[in-house]
């Protein structure tokens, strides 16, 4: 391999540490290398689009930048402009690959040699690609790529530290002769290889900050591409052997999933185990321990004791601390005894469906059925990660490919999908109730999420992008892995929740002192006892339930309702407004017009939902 | 004949795909013309599933409707 060899040199930052930057395709592992090398553990992902925001930290000398995974840097959704302006800006790129999949990952790979910038190639997986009977010539992948390629098995630290060691010689490699020429022609009229390649490719963005006009852009990128994709498989085919019939297992076990029968028996499995485990062992058998042995029975007697040694628990200050809105009473209670078991269960299984590579085969298993409320399969990805946590979901409809579609999924997020600490604490009301009322329960929310889902399709202008989505391998959890991203995922949420949890307490408690609570109920008794038929208390869920969703849940638990009460109500409070930290999330991600549109139309929707079902149940 | 077209377990050679950004895409997994692909998975009235390499990518109906293949024997 010949051809023009010229070297720019790298580029240095302006000030201080040389940038290292960690590069490579969705779920190649990255983050392991990110959290190896820093010290810091982040998220690991087996779909699109969770880690949006650029992760930094330090090790040694450099400065360590993780990217979004992308199959190509360029502007065609956030992730790659955040991952191209990262890249551009490298001392030294570490790409991590993944083994199994070189035809895809090497495109990246090599447009990033391509830049000139100098790589290391972490050949990640490797323990996987051998199990398979996959036989990779480093040594020949790095002849002629004309970088180091180290096998790694990240999850194992098998690897990475040889991978560091690497960093410190790092070097351009070989670029692909033809595109060379094409960025050396544009090298008069801008000075930085990466990106004269970038303009080479028709990336707009990059031709404006140059001031560049950029003549058949979509076709030049086009011209590259396919010069890049021969070169890619003729790496491949030089250094890489594949048996025949290699992972036939997952690769049937992924066929299972898709195929309309077994695909719908597994993803019944799935719920149901997903149920049983949150529904069943945790918010029954662990938070009947958690809650009502340590935290009731337990806590609470002796903090209420403890706070009696100095102030009168009737006192106004004694009311706030242990009375029965307690911030150290019922709020630490809450928190610990019922939040805090059941965000970890539903992270659990979460991760567990995550690293397994389910979810990006359900997206395809559910791509027709959401394409008759104007969406892709992809955006399984966002309401399923909304069943967590709305916030989350709401984030991550960035994954979705047109404007029209991340606003339907907003929607849907927002308006019908309860999140998990919401979830946990409805299941516990419904399991008292039993399976007839749970039968009504989900019917007519699945009804709400139908109708939202079907008038949003409806009314909502502009396109659906048609599903493209790459299918990671089947792959068993690791335990450790699982656990690690749990343990993170609960943490943030709670460190996340208590504060505004501190607030609705405090909150609730001074209303109640003030007679406010009182006045608001009155206000309220038009709606919650003539139209929805529920006791005048039930609103002071309801302020609650405007802090957080659960919290609102969680007051209609102290009411003692009529099984059909405890249905419209539970209907109502899951259909009522977003939390606060949520509706900050909306504004943010979808503009405050389209927030404010969300919020009261949540009011409007779920008095109306609840009211009718009142009307005809009570 | 199109994608979709193809049944469960055959292999075809891709012939030619739509234009625009979504052949970028392809491009950037390895679909272009002359690849050569296996059909692994078909989900009735959704989805055709791709198999080539070491990967599968699942593309929407409409799309599968839009990439021209002929059959390999």
């Amino acid at each position: 391999m010949g051809g023009a060899h010229t070297h720019s040199p790298p580029q240095l930052s302006a000030e201080g540490r040389k940038k290292l930057v960690l590069a490579g395709n969705p779920n190649v592992g990255k983050s392991v290398f990110f959290g190896a090398f820093s010290g810091m553990y982040v998220e690991v992902s087996n779909f699109p689009g969770t880690t949006v925001e650029v992760l930094a930290g330090k090790v040694g000398d450099w400065a360590l930048f993780d990217t979004p995974g992308v199959y190509g840097v360029g502007s065609f959704n956030d992730e790659e402009r955040v991952a191209r302006d990262v890249i551009l800006d490298a001392d030294v790129v570490v790409n991590v690959v993944d083994s199994t999949h070189l035809e895809r990952d090497l495109f990246l790979t090599i447009q990033i040699i391509d830049m000139g910038i100098p790589v290391v190639v972490a050949l990640n997986f490797a323990d996987e690609a051998e199990g398979l009977g996959l036989k990779i010539g480093a040594g020949r992948l790095s002849e002629l790529l004309g970088v180091e390629v180290i096998p790694c098995t990240a999850v194992a630290g098998r690897g990475i530290a040889e991978v560091l060691a690497a960093v410190e010689r790092a070097r351009p490699g070989i670029p692909t002769p033809e595109i060379e020429k094409r960025v050396t022609a544009l090298l008069d009229r801008i000075d930085e290889r990466p990106e004269a390649l970038m303009v080479a490719e028709g990336d707009e963005v990059v031709a404006g900050i140059h001031g560049v006009h950029l003549s058949g852009g979509e076709k030049g990128r086009e011209e590259i591409y396919i010069l890049r994709r021969a070169r890619v498989n003729e790496v491949v085919e030089k250094a890489v052997s594949r048996p025949a019939g290699g992972g036939a297992l997952r690769s049937a076990i992924g066929a299972l999933c898709l195929s309309p029968f077994s695909g719908l028996v597994i993803l019944f499995l799935v719920l149901w185990g997903s149920y049983e485990l949150v529904g069943v062992l945790i918010a029954g058998e662990v938070v009947g321990v958690t809650e009502e042995k340590i935290m009731q029975g337990l806590y609470e007697p002796w903090v209420r004791g403890a706070v009696a040694r100095f102030i009168s628990p009737d006192g106004f200050l004694g009311v706030l601390l242990v009375g029965e809105f307690g911030v150290l009473t019922m709020t630490v209670t809450y928190l610990l005894g019922l939040l805090l078991p059941l965000v970890a269960g539903f992270y659990l299984t979460l991760s567990l469906l995550e690293d397994s590579g389910y979810l990006p085969r359900l997206a395809a298993f559910v791509d027709r059925v959401m394409s008759s409320i104007g969406l892709n399969g992809r955006a399984v990805i966002p309401i399923i990660l909304g069943f967590g946590c709305v916030q989350l979901g709401t984030i991550t409809t960035r994954i979705l490919g047109s404007n029209r579609e991340r606003t339907i999924a907003t929607a849907i997020l927002n308006f019908v999908i309860p999140c998990s600490a919401q979830i946990g604490v409805i299941t516990g009301m419904l399991a008292s109730i039993g399976p007839k009322y749970t039968a009504a329960y989900g019917l007519v929310i699945f009804a709400c999420l139908v109708a939202v889902g079907t008038v949003m399709g409806r009314a909502v202008p502009g396109e659906t992008t048609p599903l493209l989505i790459d299918l990671p391998p089947m792959r068993l959890p690791k335990p450790s892995n699982v656990l690690r991203k749990t343990g993170m995922r609960t943490f943030f949420f709670m460190k996340e929740a208590w504060p505004w949890f501190m607030a609705g307490a405090l909150g609730v408690t001074l209303m109640l002192q003030s007679g406010l609570l009182d006045l608001w109920q009155k206000f309220l008794s038009p709606l919650t006892e003539g139209w929805l038929k529920l006791p005048g208390e039930a609103a002071t869920a309801f302020i609650m339930g405007m802090v957080r969703r659960d919290f609102g849940a969680a007051g209609l638990m102290e009411l003692s309702l009529s099984p059909w009460q405890t249905v419209v109500s539970l209907v109502t409070i899951t259909l009522f407004v977003p939390c606060i930290a949520s509706l900050m999330v909306l504004f943010k991600e979808r503009g405050f017009r389209q927030g404010i549109y969300i919020w009261l139309g949540s009011w409007v929707l779920a008095f109306s939902v609840g009211g009718i079902l009142a009307q005809i149940v009570l | 004949m199109s994608l979709s077209e193809l049944r469960k377990g055959e292999e075809a050679i891709v012939e030619s795909v739509p234009e625009g950004q979504i052949r970028h895409q392809l491009l950037r997994f390895g679909i272009a013309p002359g690849s050569r692909v296996v059909c692994h998975a078909r989900i009735p009235f959704g989805p055709v599933v791709l198999k080539f390499g070491g990967q599968e990518i699942a593309l929407g109906r409409a799309l599968a409707d839009s990439l021209k293949v002929r059959r390999a024997s």
